[in-house]
């Protein structure tokens, strides 16, 4: 464990300088602040976690329904023998832009959603560190993901679109093999998305480590924050090593370099290193918020505490460590040597280890429980068994010679979507079931949830179920075609047909949010209540949806599970027994003298820079230029923008008065994450590295 | 409605920050922030010095190689000139925070002028290597070399801007004392560059070839 | 540290003391001044070894002597002129489990390339 309790006292010559208030200013025009939180232009600048998260989930979904229908057409195209559904370069993009959507803007967005809407409420807070920043962090991602899918559509369909796979190999990338603009797309969107990622990750990590309510040491906090945090440290440490392999890769084909240039004398395996030493960990960083949300769901329904919460706590930490010591296991066929094969392998089959722990603590944790199956319960199991199911075929990936065999088959894909779609993508699904009456104020519709989660399971099951079979017969993945005499026509039209039911899955999903929410709107907008599940965590504390301040006074939080303990208690004979009502324990959002931080331009500002100097890289260096001047003068608008607006009327300062403010020169101040000078290291530190 | 509300909030806010910081841990978070984001970084720098340790042989009996083109003396002057950048941003720091205002603003100056040498040096340097004929497509290693020596030049130019971003601060009566702790964060900054520097100083330029 | 039990409600909380008490720990410029020249003399070690290699060494050893002073720079630097020294240990562990996660990565990754 890196962090315990012990290392939030300090010894006493802690040195600590003062950040002091924000600069006092006399705005004019853009730099004074945006008002008002109602409306779509609140929603464009707005700080707010909770509203961010929104934000997060829905653009994830959308590039979800676009990664979904890249999909059908993959399946389309192999549905029968000697295909011609899509031609074979176009199949390239479109498998590539499947890979790379689903990753980078559907599993990590969608996680993003609930790091940002559930973590602070997880721990507490009031918001996150740096709300300005969050809000950056999203911009900066939907400036990626529209730069990456625009590569569809720019200069004919998907003539454009990265075609190397997600794993982008070099030197198969280089100019020579790859000539479209794709590559740079892949490159550059990557690169962005990876500074959304990076900023993203140091904001929650700051809000883990500070922002915690008193009482909330390391070891009441859920889960679900602690699987979160994991996640945003292997974010943290992963992401440079992609961006160097970018970068490399982009030198290479923007401005000739050698990195890749096997004729130079380079040496393919290096990308291939890079690639997966931020490729393995992020396996984890797709799974552990996953993992995360069914620790939450499984208590919840089952009406009994996480079993084992320090065994769950610790193997998510040790899944952490040990994610970044597998990743050769993607290269044994790659000619790395025996030594390293061996090395690999072992570590590989040990890393099974942590996951068993957490998958029999959830059973634990169901066994001799009251069981109520409601549907986020259905996806956390779900995920329990589907994950199970992918994490077996994984060791078998671990054994090298049978990994040799099954290396670029459809056992591979058969293995990852049983623990990226079965795993990650069920339990994030749970998780929009579980959290919906948190974040909208009504829950979905149980019928059509249940419903829709076993067409999805089962569609899903007889999709990617027969490809174990297939790639066990021998059927390469990435190719466009296959032969009718080879034998894969069964299975592939099994799992085309299986894979439109997958798809009516996600359609009656997306009915579900639009009955709903129609219904709830007939019916007055009833109240749900702030704990509509009998739930555990804090966020269950305070109204649905929650207010912007989210709760009413800092909870003095005194054991894990703080919420349930306030709920319930036991008698005399050791049963538990209802202790206080909800509606008395929990907030009711009624306390408006809380001050929170004023909206602000600027991160959409730099967001729309970022997308500039994107396609000024690939498509012309001048646009580039441009766009970095702009981005640094944003980055001075941020700095310079006042901490409140000074007009917002009856405001006054709340902070300068307790301390003997000395710099009281009358402008508003206290804004302390704002108009710090270190800020522009993070954000133009990230345009470079 | 947040903003027409008057503030007297029970406990604290996120964003409340002062001298005090009333935080979990007692620390900023800003500060907690900048080493957050240095630890990444050394994940950044790592990959491109093994990049470069993994090419620079990688190149043609008579490539243009490190031998050629090094020239130790002049390098040695302009690393140290970094390294006492580093000396004079501490006195920027303890000089504000002693309330020093005006040595705040010499030290801030002397160090973004010795931070400009060394990006001067290092212009020199590139454009030395290139008459010498090891340009950035030469071999593999002239593109890994001008890759992390670049990246890192563009690291202290960033650490320059910030530095003349408080001097103009500090000008215009914005940076007191109070406000010590932003030049100490940036001077986290510029010391990390330093010490990636003498990492890259010893194995790109000294270890024999 | 630490006279709070991990288990006590205050350990997670703001121990303000420190933060607000901190001021008197900085080092003096002196301090700063002497590991300025143990760096200089360091540094000057360095070069020393590539103009005059030492009679007898090997490539090896040099590199080995050059790694010894490269890292005392490098933690005189991180320690004094970055104040881990005098810190909160938080910030030491965040920097250092970087370092040695980047150092440990990039080893194996060049050690499975075999380029020692």
């Amino acid at each position: 464990m890196t962090i315990t309790d012990r290392t939030i006292t300090a010894p006493e010559e802690t040195l600590a300088l003062p950040a002091g208030p924000a600069i006092a200013h006399r705005p004019l025009g853009v730099f004074t602040r945006p008002q008002g939180s109602e409306g779509w232009r609140s929603w464009l600048f707005t700080v707010d976690h909770k509203r961010i998260g929104i934000m997060y989930g829905a653009a994830a979904l959308f590039f979800f329904l676009v990664g979904g229908a890249e999909a059908l057409f993959i399946r389309l195209q192999l549905a029968t023998p000697n295909g011609s559904v899509i031609g074979a370069g176009t199949y390239n993009g479109v498998f590539t832009m499947h890979g790379v959507t689903m990753v980078f803007l559907v599993i990590m967005p969608m996680a993003a959603a609930f790091a940002n809407y559930l973590l602070p409420l997880q721990v507490g807070a009031r918001d996150v560190a740096f709300p300005r920043l969050n809000a950056f962090s999203f911009w900066c991602f939907l400036a990626g993901g529209m730069l990456l899918t625009s590569s569809i559509l720019v200069g004919g369909w998907f003539q454009n679109a990265p075609d190397g796979g997600w794993f982008a190999y070099a030197p198969n990338t280089g100019l020579l093999f790859s000539p479209s603009k794709g590559i740079d797309f892949y490159a550059v969107g990557l690169q962005i998305l990876g500074i959304a990622s990076l900023v993203s990750a140091i904001n929650l990590i700051v809000t883990v480590l500070n922002m915690r309510t008193p009482g909330m040491s390391f070891f009441r906090m859920p889960v679900l924050t602690w699987m979160l945090l994991i996640t945003q440290f292997l974010l943290l440490f992963a992401l440079p090593v992609i961006t160097v392999a970018l970068f490399l890769l982009m030198f290479d084909r923007l401005w000739d370099a050698n990195f890749f240039n096997v004729e130079a004398g380079a040496d393919p395996l290096l990308w291939q290193h890079l690639f997966w030493i931020f490729g393995h960990p992020e396996v984890y960083i797709l799974i552990l918020p996953a993992f995360g949300i069914v620790s939450e769901i499984i208590p919840t329904f089952s009406r009994k505490p996480l079993f084992g919460y320090h065994f769950m706590v610790a193997s998510g930490i040790a899944i952490g460590f040990m994610g970044w010591g597998v990743w050769a296991h993607h290269m044994f066929t790659s000619g790395v040597g025996p030594l390293s094969v061996a090395a690999f392998s072992v570590s590989t089959m040990f890393i099974a280890v942590p996951t068993g722990v957490k998958i029999l603590n959830w059973l634990a944790t169901m066994y001799r429980g009251r069981l109520r199956f409601t549907t986020p319960m259905l996806y956390a199991v779900g995920v329990v068994s589907m994950f199970t199911i992918g994490g077996l075929s994984g060791v078998t990936h671990s054994i090298a010679p049978s990994d040799t065999q099954q290396t670029d088959t459809y056992y591979i894909v058969a293995h990852f979507h049983y623990v990226i779609f079965g795993g990650a993508l069920l339990g994030l699904f749970g998780g929009f079931y579980y959290w919906w009456p948190k974040a909208f104020g009504y829950k979905l519709n149980e019928g059509w949830g249940k419903a829709s989660f076993w067409v999805m399971l089962i569609g899903f099951n007889f999709t990617f179920g027969p490809m174990h079979i297939l790639g066990l017969q021998g059927m390469s993945r990435r190719i466009a075609t296959y032969r009718a005499d080879e034998g894969f026509a069964l299975w592939n039209m099994v799992a085309t047909i299986s894979s439109f039911v997958i798809a009516l899955g996600v359609i009656m999903f997306f009915w579900n949010v639009y009955v709903s929410t129609r219904n709830w709107r007939r019916a007055g907008r009833p109240d749900v209540g702030p704990d509509p599940w009998d739930a555990r965590g804090l966020e269950w504390m305070t109204a649905s949806p929650v207010p912007e301040h989210n709760f009413d006074e800092d909870i003095e939080v005194d054991r894990l599970d703080h919420f349930w303990h306030r709920k319930y208690g036991k008698d005399e004979n050791g049963r538990i027994v209802r202790a206080a009502p909800t509606s008395e324990i929990a907030h009711d959002g009624s306390n408006t003298n809380v001050h929170l931080p004023s909206p602000s331009y600027w991160p959409i500002v730099l967001g729309g820079g970022i997308l500039l100097v994107g396609y000024g890289i690939i498509y012309n260096l001048w646009l580039a230029a441009a766009g970095l001047v702009f981005l640094v003068a944003s980055i001075y608008g941020w700095i310079l923008e006042p901490a409140d607006d000074p007009d917002a009327g009856g405001h006054h300062d709340d902070h300068g008065d307790d301390h003997g403010d000395p710099d009281s020169n009358g402008g508003p101040s206290g804004n302390g994450e704002l108009a710090t000078a270190d800020e522009p290291a993070e954000t133009e530190e990230a345009t470079v590295g | 409605m947040a903003e027409t509300m008057t503030a007297e909030a029970p406990g604290h806010t996120p964003e409340h920050h002062d001298g005090e910081h009333h935080t979990s841990t007692g620390l900023s978070n800003e500060k907690l922030a900048m080493w957050v984001f240095l630890g990444s970084e050394c994940l950044l720098f790592g990959g491109l010095i093994s990049t470069y340790m993994f090419n620079k042989g990688r190149i043609g009996p008579n490539d243009v190689g490190p031998e050629d083109v090094f020239d130790i003396p002049f390098t040695s002057v302009s690393s140290f000139v970094l390294l006492m950048s580093s000396l004079t941003m501490v006195f920027a720091v303890s000089s504000i925070a002693r309330g020093d205002l005006r040595g705040n603003r010499i030290w801030l100056a002397t160090t973004a002028a010795l931070g400009a040498t060394f990006v001067a040096g290092q212009v020199y340097e590139f454009t030395a290597f290139y008459s010498e004929g090891l340009g950035f497509t030469t071999n593999l290693f002239g593109s890994a070399f001008y890759a992390l020596t670049g990246f890192h030049g563009a690291h202290v130019t960033i650490g320059i801007i910030m530095l003349m971003s408080l001097l103009v601060m500090s000008m215009r009566g914005n940076l007191g004392p109070e406000r010590a702790e932003t030049v100490e964060i940036i001077g986290l900054y510029w010391h990390f560059v330093d010490i990636v520097w003498i990492v890259i100083f010893t194995i790109v330029y000294l270890f024999p070839q | 540290m630490a006279t709070v039990t991990p288990d006590s409600p205050d350990t997670a909380h703001a121990p303000d003391e420190h933060a607000s008490g901190g001021r008197h720990a900085h080092p003096s410029n002196w301090l700063y001044v002497k590991v300025a020249i143990y760096l200089a003399l360091l540094t000057a070690f360095e070069v020393f070894t590539y103009f005059e290699t030492v009679h007898g060494w090997g490539d090896t050893a040099i590199i080995v002597m050059l790694i010894i002073m490269m890292l005392l720079k490098f933690f005189l630097v991180v320690a004094f002129f970055m104040h881990l020294k005098f810190d909160h240990p938080i910030f030491w562990r965040l920097f250092v489990f970087g370092l040695i996660l980047a150092m440990a990565v990039y080893m194996v990754m060049l050690t499975a390339f075999r380029i020692w």
